[in-house]
């Protein structure tokens, strides 16, 4: 299992802070919480970069999601 | 990252390998380019703030002899608010299209309304005043507090408040609403036994690049159109004007040329579509250049914003709970940097309990673009500002305070992840033990000490490196250098392969010659297109070992790599690059290595400012006496210009404390659209920025590098502020510290 973190903008959308999955890579992963939380689907999710275990991922169809990370979702950082 | 060795080029203070044409005056820039046939564009400007376009009409203007076309948004094909990308991130094409051409309004004052095609500057200037617009002249929302008021007059009939808890009924000002929060902020304050709570205030600033956007532009019907400017992002650039004009990306080649400064400001574009429009119209090439006063009025400085923090600690100064209300100017059309102002806030702190809340809020100012670490300039100020009054007010030290507090590796950051390893205590610990910071300060003099916190990204990067016959090579990577870091690239790929600096010519390509490339920022340039180097090589490495092993009889495994020479560890045979390079026609034709990365693992850098300013009690006047900027580096490629970028960061931070603002009239004109009035700080205002290379390196990078252009920029607005508030025994809010600013904190104590 590994735990997706909401940020205070998505739990707008999942009205939880923590969510465990048992997704092994971003596909299900989306599934998942599509599923758990209908209303994510009106958020940016997918428009999101998402960190595992603190190390910002940008291929994320590209990675498995290992047992017991931390998840978090955030908006992309421009920077100057 | 590899064991720790010795280098024999990283971390040297090698000569740039484009500075003697940029000292000589040869280096080509974005308005050096000549066309045969080339004709002149020019813009028409709004001079209203804020007004609706009930008439345009370009027919007389066309009619002038010399004139060869006219370009309104009417112009632009079906645009939608599809996002784009542009610098690091995404923008709305909608939005970008009418930023470049307003469509049925103006949303500031010089907002391009039109424009002309002439054969001469002059004629196209005089067809400019042929132009026909009647305005419905709209009263100007200049600050965020009248814009967020419920009856400010709107910029945009449809633009609702994203991040709402409830879905906005009525249009508004305020584009986003943002939230960050961790831990139980209030409990936090109840805990602590002292609060300090204030309002700050922090100006719209320009990047002041001495460069003004320009472009030459050639549009081809039968195939390749071509941009030739000045930009951080030529792939940006390319992907922009192509949504814009319905083009496949594929028609339109973008040349980066040589960039006078950029620092945020040339991640997104002005001129280039309108250039194009004309270019295709006319039939010729088109060249246009903004003028200083274009620049200030009509490109993207950083946003103003009003800011309401409150800390709380207790009296061992353990910071108990910290919280931080923002509302950020962005410009006539949505996107500030807010959400980034929440996420870097408080970021220097191991504080359980914390909350942000950001406006993103549209005004009737040229649209913001980003400038170093958009965000965290403005909304660290505040933060450090109080974190500085309440040490003193608890009678704690500076930096003793910021030790106690400070994040480190495991900290919870509010935007999600926990920080890994990372450098400020580091940076503290450099600051506290520098002879500044050692130093008594003299008679009227004040001392602030600031720290600022940047996030830096890694991203998509492309390099090749083609070797030649006789074993020199051609590093192309598709990053513009803003910064020196053609000599960085020079660096690693003499690192990685072992033969002199000279011996490899790094050049920048453009959009046809050299893969993607997202576009140049301080923060991972060096880090991601520095890893496409370091693969590149290590792929020219690897084909070098196997034509070696093919001459002679061996393996690829048989051959080991060192300071540029093939050995044959089944014999004690020893060939050099260029030898095996002269022999390329017999073992398989052209060597290239590629390098494309979509890098990962960019790790923060924080860094630390002391700033020292005497202040004159009868004019107000800050001088700024000495001033140490301390930073994490990783791992200096080239320390030189690491030191350079520290200073730039720090000069740059140090004229928003103290001098530069956008000053508007009340029917919204900038009035000090120019560096005579709009003053940045010159070489004989300051002292020299002494500098500290911190290096705590990043774990996720081959030599340990972290951005460093970034971070630079943030500590000094609070690090100078503070110092003036120190001098004059007052609390400074309101930046800048301008004379009239500070003279009046003066008179108000006295």
């Amino acid at each position: 299992m590994a735990t997706v973190f909401c940020s205070s903008e998505l739990q707008r959308f999942t009205g939880e802070e923590l969510s465990a999955v048992s997704a092994l890579n971003y596909r299900d992963l989306l599934k998942e919480l599509y599923g758990k939380f209908p209303d994510l689907k009106n958020s940016d999710l997918e428009d999101m970069v998402i960190a595992i275990d603190g190390e910002i991922v940008h291929e994320p169809l590209l990675v498995e999601i290992p047992e017991g990370a931390e998840l978090h979702f955030f908006h992309f950082i421009a920077g100057g | 990252m590899s064991e720790a060795k010795e280098y024999k080029y990283i971390g040297q203070r090698t000569i740039r390998p484009d500075g003697y044409d940029k000292v000589t005056g040869k280096a080509n820039y974005a308005a050096d380019l000549t066309l045969p046939g080339m004709i002149w564009g020019k813009i028409l400007r709004s001079p209203h703030a804020h007004a609706k376009i009930i008439k345009l009409d370009t027919t007389k203007a066309e009619a002038l002899n010399g004139v060869m076309a006219a370009a309104t948004f009417a112009d632009f094909p079906s645009v939608s608010n599809e996002a784009i990308q542009s610098g690091e991130g995404a923008t709305d094409a909608l939005d970008l299209g009418r930023n470049i051409l307003a469509r049925d309004k103006v949303l500031y004052h010089g907002h391009a309304v039109a424009a002309i095609a002439a054969k001469t500057e002059a004629i196209a200037e005089r067809a400019l005043a042929l132009i026909e617009v009647e305005y419905e002249v709209l009263p100007p929302v200049m600050d965020v507090r009248d814009a967020m008021k419920a009856d400010a007059p709107l910029l945009h009939e449809d633009l609702f408040t994203q991040g709402s808890a409830e879905q906005p009924e009525k249009p508004s000002n305020i584009a986003a609403r943002h939230e960050f929060k961790m831990g139980d902020v209030e409990a936090g304050f109840a805990e602590a036994d002292m609060i300090v709570e204030r309002d700050y205030y922090s100006p719209t600033v320009h990047q002041g690049y001495i460069e003004p956007h320009a472009c030459t532009v050639n549009y081809n019907k039968d195939g390749q159109s071509m941009i030739w400017c000045s930009t951080q992002g030529h792939f940006d650039v390319r992907a922009s004007t192509a949504k814009l004009l319905a083009m496949p990306l594929g028609n339109l080649k973008v040349v980066a040329s040589e960039i006078g400064g950029g620092f945020g400001g040339k991640t997104t574009l002005y001129l280039e579509p309108v250039a194009l429009i004309l270019s295709r119209k006319s039939g010729r090439p088109v060249k246009m250049e903004m003028g200083r006063d274009e620049v200030f009025r009509a490109s993207g400085p950083g946003s103003a914003a009003r800011l309401t923090v409150k800390v709380g600690a207790k009296k061992d100064g353990t910071i108990t709970a910290m919280k931080s209300t923002m509302a950020f100017e962005a410009g006539a059309f949505k996107g500030s940097p807010v959400m980034m102002g929440c996420m870097t806030s408080f970021t220097p702190y191991n504080c359980p309990n914390v909350y942000c809340e950001g406006f993103d809020v549209v005004v009737n100012k040229p649209k913001v673009a980003a400038y170093r670490a958009p965000g965290a300039p403005q909304a660290e100020y505040a933060a450090e500002m109080a974190v500085s009054e309440l040490a003193d007010k608890l009678g704690i030290d500076q930096i003793d305070i910021r030790i106690k507090n400070a994040a480190k590796e495991g900290t919870q950051t509010i935007y999600g992840p926990k920080l890994k390893a990372v450098g400020l205590v580091e940076c503290l610990e450099a600051a506290r033990n520098s002879p500044h910071y050692q130093s008594a300060l003299k008679a009227g003099e004040g001392r602030g000490i600031a720290s600022g916190f940047w996030f830096n990204v890694g991203g998509q990067s492309s390099v090749t490196i083609n070797m030649n016959p006789d074993g020199t090579g051609t590093i192309v990577e598709g990053s513009p250098d803003i910064g020196g870091s053609r000599a960085s690239m020079q660096m690693m790929a003499s690192e990685e392969l072992g033969i002199p600096l000279n011996d490899l010519k790094p050049i920048i390509g453009d959009t046809e010659s050299v893969p993607y490339s997202q576009s140049t920022g301080g923060s991972r340039t060096t880090f991601a297109t520095g890893m496409a180097v370091i693969e590149a090589a290590q792929d020219v490495v690897r084909q070098l070992k196997e034509r070696a092993a093919s001459l002679w009889n061996v393996t690829p495994e048989q051959v080991e790599w060192q300071d540029g020479v093939a050995i044959n560890t089944a014999g004690e045979d020893k060939m050099t690059c260029a030898q095996i390079c002269a022999k390329n026609d017999k073992t398989g034709g052209q060597i290239t290595g590629t390098g494309n990365v979509n890098a990962r693992g960019a790790a923060p850098s924080f860094a630390v400012h002391l700033c020292d300013t005497y202040v004159d009690q009868e004019t107000g006047k800050v001088d700024v006496v000495r001033y140490t900027a301390i930073q994490d580096a990783g791992k200096a490629i080239h320390p030189g210009y690491v030191e350079g970028q520290y200073q730039g960061g720090a000069v740059q931070g140090i004229g928003w404390a103290l001098n530069e603002e956008y000053i508007y009239s009340k029917d919204g004109v900038m009035e000090n659209a120019g560096f005579l009035d709009y003053r940045i700080p010159l070489a004989s205002d300051l002292p020299m920025i002494d500098t500290i290379i911190v290096e705590v390196p990043n774990p996720f990078h081959p030599y340990g590098v972290r951005g460093v252009g970034e971070s630079g920029i943030i500590p000094p607005l609070a690090a100078v502020g503070y110092s003036v508030g120190n001098a004059i025994g007052a609390n400074v809010t309101d930046l800048p510290c301008s004379p009239p600013r500070v003279l009046k904190l003066i008179q108000g104590k006295n």
